[in-house]
């Protein structure tokens, strides 16, 4: 039994209170036949494919928030990140690093919430580590997950870019904006009453279905820190091709859309958690549009541009007041403004 | 895009086009407008306003964005202050970049000083009461915009005896630079004007601009459509060649202004001479807290003896906040410039006319 209800540096050194914790929070909710031999490394199967892997750390101020917490992040992001490959993820590993002091029913609460997004996402989570650390030398809990997913060997690499060609259409999975907009909201010191949650999800299933329907996707990637404009850019950096994006058909809430006007952000620079660009030859588009909608979180999907000859290596923003200007890649932090 | 109320109607590309194909019937003079405030610079760029107006019109960028215009010394010393112990740096986000002479907050705040970013001024206060061990300083700067909030959390601080707590003030105030670009004979045919710090001081302060140099002055909203009709309105008293002080913004701005603000700055400030990076020292132009508040002057409390430093080499952020030369002018620009290493001001705030124009050219 955990008998304390704070995680104290004893659980992380390797001791008998390690393997209690290990026991009653990974071990019971991560519950898997490979995790339960508890060796120090995975014995995985892996169907004759290639691999496809990745790793990436969580971070996230406050921990918990409208939409989700950092465990469901972890969880997310790496399934994200394998799924706009092409891949079908399978299995992660998670690491945690933890400040002293932390709440044990808050380590259960984003275990849980892990272990529910896994599930979702149908994912096993195979291996872990746990390191407690002196309080203040870390800021609550650091997550860090990787990831291995598979890809059929005749599945044409989608996440260069490389067959991009001028007309292909731009697709984005639902509202942006939404991620960033509530943990900045939930952010101490805010003191901003508003109604958006992340919209954190694992899009692994929504973008298999979307193979499976023959879609010829060009390039595919999670739109998160830098939002779509990043994305976008980073999608004809160094190309021969531009990009033309209508500023109007770019879905957004008009709560998301206030509270950037308000400190003078713009929603397409903000942090998604649950949103794809995708891009699609031409005639594949209503196709994609039709399978994304049929989605819970592609419900919303909309066509917002085209790839172009002109400006290369460059995105084009249609503003809404009908003149154009570069969407550039963010620079440094949005900083509110001062008046 | 979801609509927004009292947004979208100003961006509406019917009315945008019917107010340009207007200010297209009229403009017959070669003219330069200069629209003054930061927040116009950007929303010019944002909306792509300049694509909307005729060959004859120039828009020149002004020095009215707080943090472009804020002295080397000034960051210079909130650093020298924040090195000491036992002191808390607050201050609005976009100060933090800004580069004094050989440092920045953002650079300190990596180096382990206390920096902490604030939404409003009265988050200061909270972060001074629940700290009351340590001396909590905030970072004034702005114009009569920001320049009440000032003052009311120093009104608060001494009203609740607040003893930890202190205003490190760069405050400035519109008019006088307005006049100084006209002295310095920069050729201006009209003023597009803040209305947002109208709406604090009304409109009366701009009389002395059309009566003394005959110059038209607008005071604008900051929308698409706010922006053209102002020009609008210029163009129509240039045109007819009968400058005086107009609000475009009437749905805000009262020309009395916001009386109680006003009076909440007059019982905290008083007028003072203050450095403009750009422009020297502008008689008064600035606000320096009376005698009445000095216990709470960082000025005061932190006495420090700075030393002015020369500007960076090939920076041109001098002659950018005059209208004197355009961003693209500069050698550095996008170059050694750029918004995530920034050497001159312009750059860093996100409402600077370099960093706008990086952002936002096409």
């Amino acid at each position: 039994m955990i008998r304390t209800d704070k995680i104290l540096l004893k659980h992380g050194s390797g001791g008998k209170s390690m393997a209690t914790l290990v026991h009653e929070i990974f071990m019971r909710y991560f519950d898997n036949s490979i995790l339960s031999e508890k060796t120090d490394a995975a014995r995985i199967d892996v169907p004759n494919q290639k691999l496809v892997f990745t790793t990436d750390a969580f971070v996230v101020d406050p921990i918990f928030f409208p939409g989700g917490d950092i465990g469901k992040l972890a969880v997310c992001g790496t399934v994200n990140d394998l799924a706009v490959t092409g891949a079908k993820p399978l299995f992660l590993s998670a690491s945690f690093i933890i400040e002293e002091g932390f709440p044990v029913t808050d380590l259960i609460r984003v275990v849980k919430s892990m272990a529910k997004a896994s599930a979702e996402a149908g994912v096993k989570i195979v291996a872990g580590d746990t390191k407690v650390v002196h309080k203040g030398k870390c800021d609550k809990i650091f997550i860090s997950t990787s990831g291995i997913g598979t890809i059929g060997l005749k599945q044409i690499p989608i996440a260069t870019g490389k067959r991009m060609k001028p007309g292909d259409h731009i697709i984005v999975t639902g509202y942006v904006g939404d991620h960033g907009t509530a943990v900045m909201a939930a952010r101490e010191g805010f003191n901003m009453q508003i109604r958006v949650r992340s919209d954190c999800a694992p899009l692994n299933h929504m973008i298999q279905r979307l193979l499976k329907a023959g879609i010829d996707i060009t390039f595919m990637r999670d739109a998160t820190r830098g939002g779509v404009a990043t994305v976008l850019n980073e999608a004809v950096e160094g190309k021969s091709l531009g990009i033309s994006v209508n500023e109007q058909k770019v879905p957004c809430r008009s709560a998301v859309r206030g509270f950037c006007e308000l400190l003078g952000f713009d929603p397409l620079y903000i942090a998604n958690e649950g949103k794809a660009v995708i891009i699609v030859r031409p005639g594949d588009a209503l196709k994609a549009l039709h399978v994304l909608r049929k989605d819970q979180y592609g419900r919303l999907a909309a066509d917002i541009g085209t790839i172009t000859r002109n400006n290369p290596g460059r995105v084009i923003l249609q503003t809404q007041t009908g003149s154009q200007r570069y969407l550039d890649m963010l620079s440094g932090d949005q900083l509110p403004r001062i008046c | 895009m979801k609509k927004i109320p009292y947004i979208d109607v100003y961006r509406d590309q019917t009315l945008l086009k019917d107010i340009s194909s207007r200010i297209h019937a009229i403009s017959k003079k070669e003219v330069q407008f200069m629209e003054v405030c930061g927040g116009h610079t950007m929303a010019i760029h944002q909306f792509g306003i300049r694509q909307m107006l005729p060959p004859t019109i120039k828009l020149l960028s002004g020095p009215g964005c707080p943090v472009c215009v804020t002295s080397r010394i000034y960051i210079d010393k909130a650093i020298r202050i924040g090195q000491m112990k036992d002191v808390i740096i607050t201050t609005y986000g976009d100060l933090i970049r800004v580069p004094g002479s050989s440092s920045s907050l953002e650079r300190e705040r990596g180096n382990g000083m206390d920096v902490r970013m604030v939404y409003s001024a009265m988050d200061a206060v909270v972060i001074a009461r629940e700290n009351p061990t340590r001396q909590v300083v905030f970072l004034g700067i702005g114009f009569e915009t920001t320049a009440p909030a000032s003052a009311i959390t120093i009104i608060e601080a001494k009203k609740s005896g607040l003893v930890n707590f202190s205003l490190l003030s760069a405050h400035k105030v519109m008019p006088p630079v307005m006049q100084q670009l006209i002295h310095e004979g920069i050729r201006i045919n009209g003023y597009i004007a803040p209305g947002h710090v109208s709406a604090i001081t009304g409109t009366r302060m701009y009389q002395p601009i059309v009566e003394n140099f005959h110059i038209p002055v607008v005071v604008s909203g900051f929308e698409a459509a706010d922006i053209l009709h102002s020009i609008l309105l210029l163009v129509r008293q240039v045109e007819s060649g009968t400058p005086r002080v107009e609000v475009q913004y009437k749905r805000v701005v009262k020309s009395e202004g916001n009386t109680i603000a006003q009076e909440r700055m007059r019982q905290v400030f008083s007028p003072a001479d203050e450095p403009w990076r750009g422009f020297g020292v502008i008689p008064e132009s600035g606000l320096r807290i009376r005698k009445a508040f000095s216990t709470f002057d960082a000025d005061l409390r932190f006495p420090l003896k700075m030393k002015e430093s020369p500007e960076p080499k090939g920076c041109i952020c001098g002659n950018i906040l005059k209208g004197l030369q355009a961003p693209a002018d500069c050698r550095l620009f996008a170059k050694k410039c750029t918004p995530d290493d920034p050497v001159g001001a312009c750059m860093v705030s996100s409402e600077g006319a370099c960093a706008a124009a990086y952002k936002y050219a096409t």
